[in-house]
């Protein structure tokens, strides 16, 4: 095939953008320097990350949690005298590439500790590869069942368990007087093992208080057009909407359409994406967030020094206010506080005592609250929050009675307002 | 299922089949004229949101007025792309290379946005885009009603623009045989880098209606780009007509499959129907020859 000098450099720019666009990028770094030694070898440690493709704005979040806490981490002297370096690889948010890459950083790059990718659905496959070699799976966003059901002994979840995300919030709403309590539910959720662990859940305790489910429908995480599922949930007339969502476009397009079709329910809750912060204001427009539930491990305003300092940190590094952080960068944060802590009190880098600190049910300490893991890995230590936006902020409302708790806003008010 | 629930799927799914086919006509113009497979079509959507993104928010103008702005913009982009890029390909692998090239302009568009507006997703906000108009007790949200007519209009203008006028027959002429067109005294190149100029403006407009539609970052086209090139394929390749007709055909099924069966087999539906169809009509709805069939 002839073809032109011109088009022959096209080709090989098409082509590199392809490889990079394929994942495989990776963009190591060290972090900033502290107290150790200049001359003690920096300890490497490797994750792969979503920094493209559906997850991306999850990735990079946590790209940012790991990248604060290995700053600090260095600032401290690193781990056992040694600094902190970073390697962190794109997957473009594809658990094939995610596979390749922690075969990557262990099998050939030799890093001393991994971190976990983001998502269930990355977390299952890549904890087999860690587990292949004997490295301690700490993660931060891999919750679902899916990850435990494995049974693999290296995998370590500093967040709660998914599956009881929604549990405040439906004894919340069973515990309100026979009178206000909502009559009717609706469940449209994504085929996602993220999101519907949590709603049988929800809705059995829904159901034993009286609340009748009118809809409840899986869609596939393809789906672009979303109109027919939210106009069928408006028909519906549910009380509540419980909307399980892994990420911020879906929970606008419900938004949007309720708006649209003027349904306001007495309750919205959606499993992720009014964590986002400022993505999700944007996305769904100014006052429309205002009433909307979501469950968490974290938020901006979370009462906790350590949290306080990095949310500090967060916003002098990136600009904002609290209630734009991301909960995302809170987990990775965790991730990366949980597995010093293994490091100083065995004193060593081998993955082989690290996990049998973890399992020894020991009680560490993250910016996320407590944490402790049962055999299987999940932490048992933390309870689930549930969070509300109220007049622009995203503020915790269950479980109540707690400091700063603020009373949950019910019925929802207005769109818009 | 109620005939109101039905009957409510039916007028969502040809409202959002208006936007579709507003996004779609760019792809089918590009390929009916020019031979070209746009795969950048779903990141240019993308890169129009982005810029009446910027002037809504950064300088206050309209959503519509600001396509005013960001249309003649991209024609001129469309045009540099075709003599920049698509220009310089031989004409036997124009097709097939095209896919390759397009996609190098799609990852550059993306990561250039990447780097202006981040990864976070935004949505274009106006008072008619949460606002509906209610008649027979149904809602229709002006947003989807006003794309629909800004479709209608736009694809019936490229119809007389393809078929009442002098360029749109050096359009057709260059498409049929480009020798025997160079021979008449038609200026081929010159032809095709103003269509893709022109469908590229297209594009700008889809853009604008599917980013107060829908939240979008810099990754959101490849979610579009299957879906649209399905609808070209199956309006047939170069049809204007073709492409409102399937686009409309095809949201209507996933919005009346969703709604009557399941939300998990409407995808399904969606790409099936696709294959039905061109086991039966292989050159597609108003595909016989492409662009001349209307």
């Amino acid at each position: 095939m002839r073809v032109s000098k011109h088009f022959t450099g096209t080709c090989v720019v098409a082509v590199a953008a392809l490889v990079a666009a394929c994942g495989g990028s990776s963009s190591g770094s060290s972090s900033s320097t502290g107290g150790s030694s200049p001359n003690a070898k920096p300890i490497t440690i490797g994750t792969s990350l979503s920094l493209s493709g559906d997850f991306a704005a999850d990735g990079q979040a946590f790209e940012r949690g790991y990248r604060l806490w290995a700053d600090d981490a260095n600032a401290k002297g690193g781990l056992l005298g040694h600094k902190v370096k970073l390697q962190v690889i794109s997957d473009s948010s594809r658990p094939d590439q995610v596979v390749s890459n922690y075969q990557k950083l262990i099998g050939s790059n030799h890093d001393e500790l991994v971190f976990g990718p983001f998502s269930t659905l990355l977390t299952v496959p890549s904890s087999k590869i860690a587990n292949r070699y004997g490295y301690a799976f700490v993660e931060g966003a891999g919750g679902g069942p899916a990850v435990f059901a494995t049974g693999l002994k290296n995998v370590f979840d500093v967040s709660i368990p998914v599956k009881d995300n929604l549990v405040a919030f439906a004894q919340y709403i069973a515990a309100l007087p026979a009178g206000q309590r909502p009559k009717t539910a609706a469940y449209p959720t994504v085929n996602e093992q993220f999101t519907q662990p949590q709603i049988p859940v929800a809705r059995k305790i829904l159901e034993a208080a009286g609340v009748k489910t009118v809809y409840s429908k899986v869609f596939p995480a393809e789906v672009t057009d979303f109109t027919p599922i939210a106009g069928q949930v408006v028909a519906a007339h549910p009380d509540i909407v419980v909307l399980g969502s892994v990420d911020v476009p879906t929970v606008s397009s419900f938004v949007h359409a309720f708006v649209q079709q003027r349904f306001n329910p007495k309750a919205f809750i959606a499993t992720a994406g009014p964590d986002q912060g400022a993505a999700f204001v944007k996305a769904v427009g100014q006052g429309n967030q205002n009433g909307i539930f979501v469950p968490n491990g974290w938020f901006g305003g979370f009462r906790k020094a350590d949290s306080e300092k990095m949310v500090k940190e967060y916003i002098a590094k990136y600009g904002g206010t609290p209630s734009d952080i991301n909960a995302d960068v809170a987990e990775a944060y965790a991730v990366g506080q949980t597995m010093a802590q293994a490091v100083a009190a065995t004193h060593s880098l081998d993955n082989k005592k690290i996990i049998a600190y973890l399992h020894s049910g020991a009680t560490l300490d993250s910016v996320q609250g407590p944490v402790k893991f049962d055999p299987l890995g999940e932490n048992t230590a933390q309870k689930t929050l549930t969070f509300q936006w109220q007049n622009g902020a995203l503020v915790q409302t269950l479980p109540a009675g707690q400091p700063g708790v603020h009373a949950p806003v019910f019925p929802k008010p207005p769109w818009g307002v | 299922m109620s005939a109101t629930a039905l009957l409510q799927a039916i007028v969502d799914g040809v409202l959002t089949g208006g936007v579709y086919a507003l996004m779609a006509a760019g792809l089918s113009l590009v390929f009916g004229v020019m031979d070209v497979i746009n795969i950048a079509q779903g990141v240019l959507i993308v890169l129009g949101a982005y810029l009446s993104y910027v002037l809504s928010v950064h300088l206050g103008i309209d959503l519509f007025a600001g396509l005013l702005i960001i249309a003649p913009l991209f024609f001129v982009l469309g045009m540099g792309i075709e003599w920049g890029l698509m220009r310089r390909l031989r004409e036997g692998d124009r097709t097939a290379m095209s896919i390759l090239v397009t996609y190098a302009v799609a990852i550059v568009i993306e990561g250039v946005l990447t780097l202006v507006f981040g990864i976070d997703f935004v949505q274009l906000h106006a008072p008619y885009v949460d606002s509906s108009l209610h008649i027979f007790g149904f809602f229709l949200p002006y947003i989807y009603v006003l794309g629909f007519a800004l479709a209608a209009a736009l694809l019936a203008g490229l119809y007389v623009m393809l078929y009442r006028t002098k360029f749109g027959r050096a359009v057709r002429a260059s498409l049929q045989n480009r020798m025997a067109a160079d021979l008449v005294g038609i200026n081929v190149a010159r032809t095709r880098t103003i269509s893709m100029g022109i469908g590229v403006a297209v594009t700008a407009v889809g853009g604008m209606v599917f980013g107060a539609t829908n939240a979008f970052n810099p990754n959101s086209g490849y979610d579009l780009i299957s879906r649209l090139l399905a609808i070209v394929i199956l309006g047939g390749m170069g049809s204007i007509g073709g492409a409102m007709a399937a686009a409309v055909f095809l949201l209507v099924l996933n919005d009346v499959v969703a709604v009557a069966w399941s939300p998990v087999w409407a995808p399904l539906v969606f790409f099936a129907a696709l294959v039905v169809v061109l086991s039966v009509k292989p050159e597609g709805l108003f595909g016989k020859p492409p662009v001349r069939a209307q």
